[in-house]
C-alpha cells in the first residue's frame, strides 16, 4: 500500500467504511469531511487542544495527529457513536446538569477523554481527573464544573456496580 | 434541549448512518505514504529524497499540519514486528523503538528497573498523546525540551540503530548533537534504547516545570546517582529545556556529590536562551529550584 491516495477500509461507529483518501488527510478531517461526522472538532491541529479526541481500537488519540491512511483496518469511535450507543449518556447528563460546558466546542473531546478514564472502573481522585483531562482545553468553564461532573459520574457508576 | 444548547444529540438509533460528502480540506503538503513490512524496506526507502519515518507521529504530524515539514514520502513503520518490546536483558532495560509511551508507563519492567523513566512518563504529553507516541520517536526527534532524551543522558544509556551498513550502538552522550540533530545517519533507523537496570544503590530524581501538565518543559531535570554512605557518587544531572540538546550540569554534579546542595545550585553553569516560555534569567532560576527538589529525591533512600 503506497501512494498519494490510498484505499482504506475501517469500522467507524460500528459501520464498515471503505474510502479512497489522500495520504496527507488527517483522521479528524476524514471523519468530518468524508464521513460528515462533524462531532469531532478541529481546534489547534497540532495536538495541543484535544478537541479532536476520538477512539482508535479502544484508545483515545488525537484525530489531528493521525493520518486517515493509518486507520486502515482500525475500529474508530467518535462522539456520535459513543453518544448513540448510550455508553456516555450519564456523563452527558452530568455535563448538562452541572454546566460543564458553555460553547460546547471542547465537549466531544472532553467527553471522550473523561470516558477513557471512567471506563477503567476505579473512582479517580479530583487530581487524577484533572491530570487525565490535562490535554483537553476548555476556554469557557474554568474546568471546575467538568471535574465535578466526571467525579459525580464516577461515584454513581461505582454505586451502580 | 437545555438552556446551554444541544448537549444530547438526538440522532437515529445506533449505528449512525454515515452521510458521505467530499471534503477538500487538507493541511499538509502532498506526500506519498508507504506502510513497510520490514526494517530493510524502511532503510532502503529512506534513501529516497526527502523521505521521513512515521512512528507515533505525535510531533511529525503536527509539523506536517503546520507545513514546517514537507517530506516527499512518509515511511510508516508502525506495522513492524519486534520493535515494541520492553525487557530486562543482562543488567540493562531495553525498550524497543516502537514501544508506545502508554506501554512504557504501564510496564512493570520499567517501574522496577528503570525508575527514572517511570517517573518521567506521566510528564510526556497527555494520555491521548502517550497512546500513540513512541519511545524511539521521542529520542530520534531529539526535542531539546523533551523528557526522554534527558533521561537517556542521565542514565548513561545507549541507542541501537540499523542502516545500510548494518547495526551499530551509539552512546547517549554522543547521540544528541544539536537542535533536533542526532548522530543518526540519513538512512539509519533507531530500533531500541538501552539503560542500565537500577540496582539497590541506584538513586534517581526527576522534576519538571511546564505551563500545563504534559506540555513541553520550561525547564526539566532528570538525574541519576549512586548511594555512597550517606552521600552520593556518580551524580549525573541532565537538564532539558535549557539548550539545544539535553545538557549535563557537570560542576553542579561534583558539588552535589560532595553533599552541598547550596554549592551545587551556585555551581549551575547552564547557559539557556530566552524562548517563548521564559527568559534565560527565569530558566536559570528555575533550574536551581529543580535542583533542590531533585537533590532531595536523590538523597532519599530507596528513591
Amino acid at each position: 500500500m503506497s501512494g498519494y491516495a490510498l484505499e482504506i477500509a475501517l469500522t467507524v461507529n460500528g459501520e464498515r467504511v471503505s474510502e479512497r483518501v489522500d495520504a496527507r488527510k488527517t483522521l479528524v478531517d476524514f471523519l468530518r469531511e468524508d464521513l460528515a461526522l462533524t462531532g469531532s472538532h478541529v481546534g489547534c491541529e497540532h495536538g495541543v487542544c484535544g478537541a479532536c479526541t476520538v477512539r482508535v481500537d479502544g484508545e483515545i488519540v488525537r484525530g489531528c495527529l493521525m493520518l486517515a491512511a493509518q486507520c486502515d483496518g482500525a475500529t474508530v469511535d467518535t462522539i456520535e457513536g459513543m453518544s448513540d450507543s448510550g455508553e456516555i449518556a450519564d456523563l452527558q447528563a452530568a455535563f448538562e446538569q452541572r454546566n460543564a460546558l458553555q460553547c460546547g466546542y471542547c465537549t466531544p473531546g472532553m467527553l471522550a477523554a473523561a470516558q477513557d478514564l471512567l471506563k477503567r472502573g476505579a473512582v479517580p481522585s479530583r487530581d487524577d481527573i484533572r491530570e487525565h483531562l490535562s490535554g483537553n482545553y476548555c476556554r469557557c468553564t474554568g474546568y471546575h464544573a467538568i471535574v465535578d461532573a466526571v467525579e459525580a459520574v464516577a461515584q454513581a457508576r461505582a454505586k451502580g456496580r | 434541549m437545555n438552556l446551554l444548547g444541544t448537549v444530547r444529540i438526538d440522532l437515529p438509533a445506533f449505528p449512525v448512518t454515515i452521510r458521505k460528502k467530499r471534503g477538500r480540506h487538507v493541511k499538509p503538503a502532498p506526500f506519498a505514504y508507504k506502510k513497510v513490512r520490514s526494517l530493510d524496506e524502511a532503510v532502503a526507502l529512506l534513501g529516497e529524497k526527502d523521505a521521513k519515518l512515521l512512528a507515533g507521529g505525535q510531533s511529525l504530524i503536527a509539523t506536517l499540519n503546520m507545513r514546517l515539514s514537507s517530506p516527499s514520502l512518509l515511511i510508516d513503520i508502525n506495522g513492524l514486528d519486534g520493535l515494541s518490546s520492553i525487557s530486562g536483558k543482562g543488567g540493562a532495560v531495553e525498550i524497543g523503538a516502537l514501544a508506545r509511551h502508554a506501554q512504557a508507563e504501564r510496564s512493570d519492567v520499567i517501574a522496577k528497573h528503570a525508575p527514572l523513566i517511570a517517573r518521567a512518563m506521566p510528564h510526556i504529553g497527555h494520555p491521548a498523546i502517550r497512546n500513540r507516541g513512541t519511545v524511539g520517536g521521542s529520542i530520534a526527534f531529539a526535542d531539546p525540551a523533551a523528557e526522554l532524551p534527558a533521561c537517556l543522558l542521565a542514565l548513561d544509556g545507549e541507542v541501537d540503530a540499523t542502516g545500510p551498513k548494518g547495526k551499530r550502538t551509539i552512546k547517549a552522550q554522543d547521540f544528541f548533537r544539536g537542535l533536533f540533530e542526532t548522530a543518526l545517519a540519513p538512512q539509519e533507523v533507531l530500533t531500541a534504547i538501552r539503560v542500565p537496570a537500577a540496582d539497590k544503590g541506584a538513586r534517581v530524581g526527576f522534576a519538571e516545570l511546564a505551563r500545563r501538565h504534559g506540555d513541553y518543559a520550561i525547564v526539566g531535570l532528570a538525574a541519576s546517582a549512586r548511594a555512597d554512605g550517606k552521600g552520593l557518587s556518580d551524580v549525573r544531572l541532565a537538564y532539558f529545556g535549557v539548550g539545544n540538546t539535553p545538557v549535563r550540569a557537570k560542576k553542579a554534579e561534583a558539588a552535589l556529590a560532595s553533599g552541598n546542595i547550596d554549592a551545587a545550585v551556585a555551581a549551575l553553569d547552564l547557559d539557556p536562551n530566552d524562548d517563548v516560555q521564559a527568559t534565560a534569567r527565569v530558566k536559570k532560576h528555575l533550574a536551581g529550584v529543580l535542583l533542590r527538589r531533585v537533590a532531595k529525591q536523590l538523597l532519599e533512600a530507596g528513591s
